[in-house]
This record gives C-alpha cells, structure tokens and sequence, in this order.
C-alpha cells in the first residue's frame, strides 16, 4: 500500500519553495502551475518546475504537478513541457465529469508514446471541486485506469455552490461523503481538500480526525508546518494495533477449530471485522511501526 | 531564437533571480550576484550554455542573482529568450 496522507501543493514559480522539496515530510508534493501561478507567469512556472523536475532525480516522494484546467489555453503546453521531466502524476483540477478525466488519459497516452514510457505511467489524481463534479463522481472515479485517488477540492466546491466555507464544514458534508463513496467502490485511496488557516492547528486537527473518519486517506495542504498534524491524525495508535494483532490471533484459532466466528473480550469477530483490523495492520506497516507478514491467508483463511 | 525586444523574467526573492534582455548586436552577459565572488564563473557558465542551447547568438543579457541554483538560472533565463523572441 502506497502511503499518500499528505499532499503538499508547492507553488510551481517560486524557486525558494521547489528546491526545499526534497526535504518537506509530505508523502506527495504537488508542484501547482494552476491558482498559484498568475496568468502573466503561466510561461516561467512550467518552464521553472520542468528544469526543477530534471534535477530531482533522486527523489524521495511521489511528484505530481497541478497542471492548468483542460479548458484553458494552458493545460497543453503544461503538459508538453512537464512531462518529459518525470512526473509520477498529473492532478487535474475541475474534473467535473468523466469526459475531461478520458481527455487527459489520452493526452497522456500519446505522451508516453511519443517518449517511449509505458503506457499508464502518469497517474491521474482528479480534482472534485463544482457541484457538477461532486454529481459525477461515481463516474468520474471509474473514467480511467490511471486514477489512484479522488481529491476533493472545497475552496472551489463552496465558490460553485456559492456559499462561505466554514471551520467546522457542515457544508461540506454530504460531498464529502459522495466523494468517499465513489472512492471506495472504485478501489481508489480519496483525498479531502487543504485546510487553508495555516495557524489554527486544532482546527486542523480537528477537520483531519473527521474527514478521517469519514473515510478519507489522505489531505491536501497548503503550508509544510500542516504535515505533522496530518500524519500524527492518520497514524494507528499503539491501542488499535494491538486490538488488532489480536483480532488477527483469534480468528486464527477459530479457523483451526473449524469456524469463521469466536468471541474476543466479548465482542463478536467475523470476516468485516478481521477486514478493519487487516487495514489497520496494513496502514501500521506502511509506517513502518509493525513487523507483520500480512498475508491474504492470514486475512482470508486456507481455502 | 533571436530577442527581437526587451524582456524580463524572474523575481527578486531570495533563490531566484531576474534577467532582462535586450536586442543588440553581439552577445554580451552582464551579472550582479549576492554570490558573485564564489560563483560568477558558474553563473556565466550556465547562462551560456542555455543561450547555446536556445540558438542565441547576440543580445544583451542582464542577470540579478539572488543566489539562484543551476535549474532555476536556466529555467529564467530561457523564459526571458520565448518573451524576447515574440513578435
């Protein structure tokens, strides 16, 4: 399971920002030629992040560039200058529907042809940000092979909407979860929106454990100092290990005595609840905090 | 490419820096660096390269440094070229 809890825009024209990627925490950095870039500085942002992406060969997180909307004049030469530089991804904002996620597929097919890589890859990260977007994104989230995540994007959802965004975002429930649910049906890891007061830490903290909760793997950010926060939230708890490793133990001994169900401290353990506690292991593994061989038998039992 | 007018890219933050350039007969690289002492050589040299690479051939270039590294010199330094190449 690739990690992707923290996804750092870095404003794509501000060479004091890109050269301190290499020691930002985030697991994903985002280079953004799109809202942080004005229209004047479209030409120096893409040409900045290309000779950026070049000399970062030795990377240590994934790399995707937020390019421009496909629906404007600069999406095209975004991506004919930036992706021979390497990008793991591209994020596409307002991917309103499936049909502009399809377009981008095959921009970036005759990409990958015209460079010799394999086709798929970039990865495509869409962003849902319009009330026509949250509509479509059952569909969006199926639109393409290279899609690993949907990510919410609610500075823009809420300008669509035409409605303020709050801290405590009511507002954003019931998007929220459509974009969870297209997610999740789609096998897809799904990444809430940037929580933009780089000050208010509690509120962050706060918005994380929530949209954590609501199923959520990852968030968008703005500022680096957000990373730690992001990942203290998303980090399992010693306590939640061990109920697992032992949730794991007793299922493991139902099994040898023939059945898919046993009693531990009380509680009923069957086959949804051996499923949490497996993504639990399987989140503690990728950080590194357990040393568990997480087989499908272990999760499934001998067939 | 050849600079048909003046153009300017870049900014004066700190880790980047501006670059104006002008039409003129030969070529001619003007620097000023907070690190000129240490590494103007490597700054002219890097300004070179992109302008060979560019096909450039004559003009007046005026560099700002603000201690820039090597991809972002290139990176300003061939924006200004496609401004000043522009009709």
């Amino acid at each position: 399971m690739r990690l992707r809890r923290s996804l750092l825009y870095v404003p794509g024209n501000m060479p004091g920002m890109l050269q301190n990627i290499p020691v930002f925490e985030a697991d994903v950095v985002m280079v953004d030629l799109e809202d942080a870039v004005p229209l004047q500085e479209k030409d120096a942002a893409r040409l900045l992040a290309r000779n950026f992406l070049r000399s970062y060969t030795d990377r240590n997180k994934e790399m995707f560039v937020r390019i421009n909307g496909l629906d404007t004049p600069y999406a095209l030469d975004d991506l004919r200058e930036i992706l021979p530089a390497l990008p793991d991804g591209i994020r596409l904002p307002k991917a309103d529907n499936p049909e502009v996620v399809e377009r981008l597929d095959t921009l970036l097919t005759e990409h990958e042809e015209h460079l010799g890589l394999e086709i798929g890859h970039f990865k495509i990260i869409p962003s849902i940000e319009s009330a026509e977007g949250v509509l479509n994104c059952v569909q969006t989230a199926v639109s393409s092979p290279r899609l690993v995540a949907l990510a919410f994007g609610a500075e823009d959802f809420t300008a669509s909407m035409e409605i303020d965004r709050t801290k405590t975002g009511e507002e954003l429930f019931s998007a929220r979860t459509q974009i969870v649910w297209a997610a999740k049906a789609a096998g897809l890891q799904v990444i809430d929106t940037i929580f933009p007061d780089v000050n208010d830490m509690e509120a962050l903290r706060t918005e994380t454990a929530l949209i954590k909760r609501l199923g959520f793997t990852g968030k968008s950010l703005v500022n680096p100092r957000q990373i730690e926060i992001i990942h203290e939230v998303f980090r399992p708890s010693a306590k939640e290990i061990e109920h697992a490793l032992e949730v794991m133990d007793a299922i493991k001994r139902a099994r040898e005595m023939g059945t898919g169900v046993i009693s531990l401290k009380g509680r009923m353990v069957d086959a949804p609840v051996v499923t949490r506690a497996a993504r639990v292991l399987k989140t503690a593994i990728a950080f590194g905090m357990i040393d568990f061989d997480l087989t499908d038998e272990v999760i499934h039992g001998e067939k | 490419m050849q600079i048909r007018r003046k153009s300017t890219a870049g900014t004066m933050q700190s880790s980047d820096l501006m670059v104006v350039v002008e039409p003129a007969e030969t070529l001619q690289i003007d620097i000023e660096s907070t690190v000129k002492k240490q590494f103007e050589h490597l700054i002219r040299a890097r300004i070179e390269t992109t302008l060979r690479d560019l096909g450039v051939a004559a003009g007046h270039v005026r560099v700002s440094d603000r201690g820039a590294l090597d991809y972002a010199i290139a990176a300003r330094v061939e924006t200004a070229i496609h401004r000043a190449s522009q009709e």
